[in-house]
Formats: C-alpha cells, sequence, structure tokens
C-alpha cells in the first residue's frame, strides 16, 4: 500500500482558507498579550475603574444562580426553601448589576471613554444597558406570582401601543420565560464579550491632557482607525506587585 | 456634519505600564459580589405574593366579577373595547401624529370576549337544564336583543360599583348572599342573561373556570393572556397593586410588592407619566415609549451630541479619577 | 413543624414582606428601599473616585523606570 506524502510546500503563496483568514485577523486585531495584558498604563488608578468588572462579576452570579432555577424548573422556587434562597440570590444580583452598571457608566461618562477610538466602546455598552432592562422585565414577568400578573398586565399597554405587543406577549409565560432564559441573555453575553474584546483592543481610556484646551472628546474624522496597539506591547512591567 | 466628526487629540498612551492582575481581579470581584448577593439574601430574602386566580376574585369579590363578565358579555370591557393585538375595536388604540403602530401590526392575539369569557366556558359545564337552555336562548337572540338584555343587567351593577366607589349607600337591586357566594341582580327585561351569570359565577368559585381559560384550545398551554385580561378587567389586581404602591400614579412601575428595592433603573420611564399633557393624554403609552426611544438614540450616540460629549472636559470629575497620573506629572 | 419553622427562620433575617414606606417630595413617590439604592450609588461612585487605590508604590516605579529609559 503507498503512503499519501503531503505535497511539498512550494515557493508559491498557498490559497488563503477562511479559517487562516479568520485566525489572521484575530490575532492581528487581538494578540494574546493585548487579549490577556498583564499590566495597565499607570493612570487606572482609582476605585472606579473596578465597577465594569464588578458588573460582569454580578452578570456571572445572575446566569450562575439562574442556571439553577432554570434546572429545577420555574415552579421550584415557590415551593421550597432551598429554590427561594436562589430566587434570591438571583433577584439581589440583579440589583448588584444594574448598581455596577450605572456607576460604571456614570465613570465612564466623566471619562469620555469613547475618545481615541473607542466610540464603538461606547456604543456596545449603552446598548448591553439597554437590552439588560427587557432582559429584567422578562424575568419579572416569568416570576408566576402576584408581581409577575400585575407587571404583565400593565407593561403590555405601554407595548401594544407601539405595536411591539403584536409579536411581544408579555402576558405569554412561555414567551417570556423563553425570552427570559435564553434569547435575551445571550444577547446581553454576546455584547458584553464585544464590549470587552474592543477595550482590550483599544486600552482603556487615557486622562484628558491638562495643558490642552476644551474640547478634546470628539470621535475622530469618519469613525478612524485607531492606532492597533496603544503603544505596541507594554515597555515596562513591574513584576510581584500584586493589583 | 463636520460638528459630528472634529478632531480628537486623545493620542495613544506612550507612557508607563505597571503590572495588573485582571484575572485575579475578574476572581476576586465574583467572590466579592457573590458573597454580597448572598449575604442580601440571607438578611431580606426576596418577595413572593402567591398569585390571584379567577376563583379568588369570585369568591373574595363576587358583585366585581359579576359586573365585569357582564361587560365581557356585552363587549363594554377595557379587553372587548381595547383594539389591536386582540380584537378591532379602539377604546385603547394609541397614536402619535401619523404613527398607528397598534393598528398596523393588527390583531395577532384575537379574544372575543362573549365567547371566550362567558359562552364558551359556560358551554363545558355539564347537566343544568336551566343553563342549557338560557345559552340556547342568548345563541338563538339577534344581536340587538342580546346587547339591550346585556345593558339591563350591567345598570344595577355600575350602579352599585359607582356607589361602592363613592362611599354612598349601595342600591338594593344588588344583593350578596354571604354565605353561598350567589350575587342577585334585580333587573328586568335581561333575558337569560341572569341565568348565565350565576352559571358563570359557581364555574368561577368552584375554580373551573380558571382551567377552562386556560386550556381552552389545548391541553399543554402556557399562555394565560385571557385569564390575566379578564382579572385586569376586573378590581382585584388594581386593589392589590395600589397597597402595594405598585400603580402608575404611585410611580408604581419603579417598585417592587413589599418593602424591598424594585427596578430603580425605570426611573424616568415612569417620571414622564407623572407630567402633564402626557399624565392626562389618552396617547400616554405611545408617548413616552417614542420619548424613551428617542433618549436611548441619544444616550447611544453620546459621543457624537455636541454639547453632551464636551461636558466631561468642562465639568472636572476627571481630575479627581486621575488626581494620582495628574500629580506625578506634575512633580516631573 | 420543626423543619417548616427553620425554612421560616431561614427565609429571613429582616421581614421586608410589609407595606413600603414611601418618601414624598413635590410630584416625586420613590419607595424608602429604591431611595437608598439611589442615594448608596451615588455615595458609591464618590468614594470610587475619591479614596486612592492600592499599588500607588509599584505604579511610581513604573513611571521612574519610564522616565529612565527615555
Amino acid at each position: 500500500m503507498s503512503t499519501v506524502q503531503p505535497p511539498e510546500p512550494t515557493a508559491q503563496t498557498p490559497k488563503p482558507t477562511w479559517t487562516g483568514r479568520v485566525r489572521e485577523a484575530a490575532v492581528e486585531a487581538l494578540p494574546p498579550e493585548k487579549l490577556l495584558p498583564d499590566s495597565q498604563p499607570t493612570y487606572v488608578a482609582s476605585w472606579i475603574y473596578i465597577f465594569g468588572v464588578a458588573s460582569i462579576a454580578a452578570l456571572i452570579v445572575i446566569v450562575g444562580s439562574g442556571t439553577i432555577l432554570a434546572l429545577k424548573g420555574p415552579a421550584w422556587w415557590h415551593d421550597t426553601g432551598v429554590g427561594h434562597f436562589f430566587n434570591s440570590v438571583h433577584l439581589w444580583a440583579v440589583e448588584l448589576f444594574f448598581f455596577a452598571m450605572v456607576v460604571h457608566l456614570w465613570g465612564k461618562y466623566w471619562m469620555a471613554a469613547w475618545r481615541g477610538g473607542r466610540t464603538r466602546v461606547w456604543i456596545t455598552g449603552a446598548i448591553t444597558f439597554l437590552v439588560a432592562v427587557p432582559t429584567a422585565l422578562t424575568g419579572y414577568v416569568s416570576q408566576q406570582n402576584f408581581d409577575a400578573q400585575w407587571i404583565a398586565t400593565q407593561a403590555k399597554d405601554g407595548l401594544n401601543s407601539v405595536g411591539v405587543g403584536a409579536f411581544f406577549n408579555v402576558t405569554n409565560f412561555g414567551q417570556m420565560y423563553s425570552y427570559h432564559v435564553f434569547l435575551l441573555p445571550l444577547a446581553v453575553v454576546g455584547l458584553v464579550a464585544a464590549h470587552v474584546l474592543l477595550v482590550r483592543r483599544h486600552g482603556v481610556v487615557p486622562p484628558f491632557e491638562l495643558d490642552r484646551p476644551a474640547l478634546a472628546t470628539r470621535p475622530p474624522q469618519g469613525g478612524g482607525t485607531p492606532p492597533a496597539v496603544p503603544d505596541g506591547k507594554p515597555p515596562s512591567v513591574t513584576r510581584g506587585v500584586a493589583s | 456634519m463636520s460638528f459630528l466628526a472634529s478632531k480628537d487629540d486623545t493620542g495613544p498612551w506612550k507612557g508607563a505600564y505597571a503590572s495588573y492582575d485582571l484575572v485575579k481581579e475578574l476572581c476576586i470581584a465574583v467572590g466579592v459580589v457573590a458573597l454580597l448577593a448572598i449575604v442580601l439574601s440571607v438578611l431580606f430574602s426576596s418577595p413572593d405574593e402567591k398569585p390571584s386566580t379567577v376563583a379568588q376574585w369570585s369568591r373574595e369579590e363576587p358583585i366585581n366579577f359579576v359586573a365585569t363578565a357582564t361587560k365581557e358579555l356585552d363587549g363594554t370591557s377595557d379587553t372587548a373595547e381595547y383594539g389591536p393585538p386582540y380584537n378591532h375595536n379602539s377604546g385603547s388604540v394609541q397614536h402619535f401624529l401619523f404613527l398607528h403602530p397598534q393598528r398596523w401590526l393588527g390583531v395577532s392575539h384575537p379574544i372575543d370576549t362573549a365567547e371566550d369569557y362567558v359562552i364558551g366556558p359556560l358551554e363545558t359545564v355539564p347537566g343544568d337544564p336551566a343553563l342549557r337552555s338560557a345559552l340556547a336562548e342568548y345563541r338563538a337572540a339577534p344581536e340587538k336583543t342580546q346587547k339591550a338584555w346585556g345593558e339591563a343587567y350591567a345598570k344595577p351593577l355600575e350602579e352599585y360599583e359607582t356607589a361602592q366607589e363613592e362611599k354612598k349607600t349601595p342600591p338594593k337591586t344588588v344583593a350578596l348572599d354571604a354565605s353561598s357566594g350567589a350575587v342577585t341582580v334585580k333587573a328586568s327585561g335581561a333575558g337569560p342573561v341572569p341565568a348565565l351569570m350565576t352559571g358563570l359565577l359557581s364555574l368561577a368559585q368552584s375554580g373551573g373556570l380558571d382551567g377552562a381559560l386556560l386550556t381552552s384550545n389545548q391541553f399543554f398551554q402556557t399562555d394565560y393572556t385571557k385569564p390575566l385580561l379578564f382579572m385586569a378587567d376586573g378590581g382585584l389586581l388594581a386593589e392589590r397593586a395600589e397597597g402595594d404602591h405598585l400603580l402608575g400614579e404611585q410611580w408604581g412601575m419603579m417598585n417592587e410588592t413589599g418593602s424591598y428595592p424594585g427596578q430603580v433603573w425605570l426611573w424616568l420611564y415612569t417620571l414622564w407619566y407623572q407630567v402633564e399633557p402626557i399624565k392626562s393624554s389618552s396617547n400616554a403609552d405611545i408617548q413616552v415609549m417614542l420619548i424613551m426611544g428617542l433618549l436611548s438614540l441619544a444616550f447611544i450616540c453620546i459621543p457624537f451630541i455636541p454639547g453632551v460629549r464636551d461636558l466631561p472636559r468642562r465639568i472636572p470629575i476627571y481630575r479627581l479619577i486621575w488626581k494620582e497620573h495628574y500629580r506625578a506629572q506634575k512633580s516631573v | 413543624m420543626e423543619h417548616s419553622r427553620v425554612m421560616i427562620v431561614l427565609a429571613a433575617v429582616f421581614n421586608l414582606n410589609h407595606p413600603a414606606h414611601v418618601v414624598e417630595w413635590h410630584f416625586i413617590q420613590l419607595s424608602v428601599a429604591n431611595l437608598i439604592v439611589i442615594a448608596l450609588m451615588f455615595v458609591v461612585f464618590a468614594l470610587a473616585i475619591a479614596l486612592p487605590f492600592p499599588g500607588a508604590s509599584a505604579r511610581t516605579v513604573a513611571r521612574r523606570t519610564g522616565e529612565d529609559a527615555k
């Protein structure tokens, strides 16, 4: 039986594959040391910077507690103390999520964090907040208690008035539960992932220059391509100091 | 559109970097937030007020139940008159200028209140020849006669409910038997309607109407639209809501049952409902949704809005955030 | 009986299942719980931007190293 040898590499450039193209684009946009840097610019020196990761942490707790609630089904948390406890964790994690997001948003606004080609970071963040609101709504109307009955019968009027009620029925538990457990969390997680990858790509926004005049807050002309790496590899990293 | 895209002199950072462990930070954050959520759960738990049922409603407020069911039968309830997506009427159809999205999207969840809430469920009741003949009489009559019967029966009930709201002595034409929960309405010219309503009240109080409303089309059902809209047409849900500060005029959109924190992020949605001319407008919902839609778009587009995008530079909160950086720059 | 009593104790240290106290100011009506959450947001934001962040000495060293290298 003859052994088939792989073809010898030739001087010609091999035809690029889709996989190869995707890999090269990804690595160019986010080389490993940019995707997971172990240093940050020295201006990242304020407690306000933790509220982004705090929001992500709250989202992880929401998804974790939500997964347990989903595993046991929607009636479980009414019938058992343990179920009620996990429902409580889920609810408080939602309060913490919105709390952290709002403080994060305030910080990012007052830093004008869209500067330096970071408009997409702002946009993905804003849309995440706006998508989190109906995600919470679908949760509230899926509780199967009095609160759910009231919120559903009230919210329907607002949604009907703009025609959304024709295909998004807050009094339809099955539909709302599907949106809440799968569709909207997928959207939120996807948006958060895009948001974080964009932050890694562009880096944390630098401080305003004190000696420059005001109005240095507008996005670059035509959407602008930001520098691929903020100053290439970080030039100096002080090791052994926990942050 | 040059004002939207002029120069942004924020250049790439050419300064120093210090060690910063992102993964460790995430792990600590998850631990802290999880602990916080657990502590809050142990301290305060979460609310879970039992839902209202049609059975409960018909037992606790039988007169309100019968009054509402009569309106469903003669097509004068909020749901019957609503419009899309439930039917083709216009009682709750809203528009803004030339925008009529409620009408454009049409009737996607048809509800025939007379059939779905009264006639249909009553036809599932076995035996009871008096009820069967009342149903047959009602079905055989022309629409005008059906309407006249309904109005004759509804009038004393409306007077009763109005007197209750105004805290006046209710008329004697409506009586409630406290022991049996039965309601008697003295109304001439109501045809078979009294028999229908007696039958429906009895079905509701036995618990059969909750099931009938849910599984009318199929065994497996997760769509609670019909029973919810029926209860919303009556007084019980709103009464409970008022006690919990959940009504619109109580800023209820932001609130939770009990003394729990609610949805504070809805503050701006509910605020518009409290201010004129939106407050008393019959198109309040579409007006608020459009305002919030525009503001949401503006929120997304802050980087492009002159003035709003310049405020952070003008109000130097950033000096506090980057105080260490500026101090270091100064010392160099 | 004992089991259900334990479950009730586990349910909450503080029972918030009573009608909310509401703060009214002009046309604004806020539940006390919501008011506390909003107030905490402002307090936490103020503290976050005011309080010093750990690691200042390491950052000073990093800046000096960066300066020396120039």
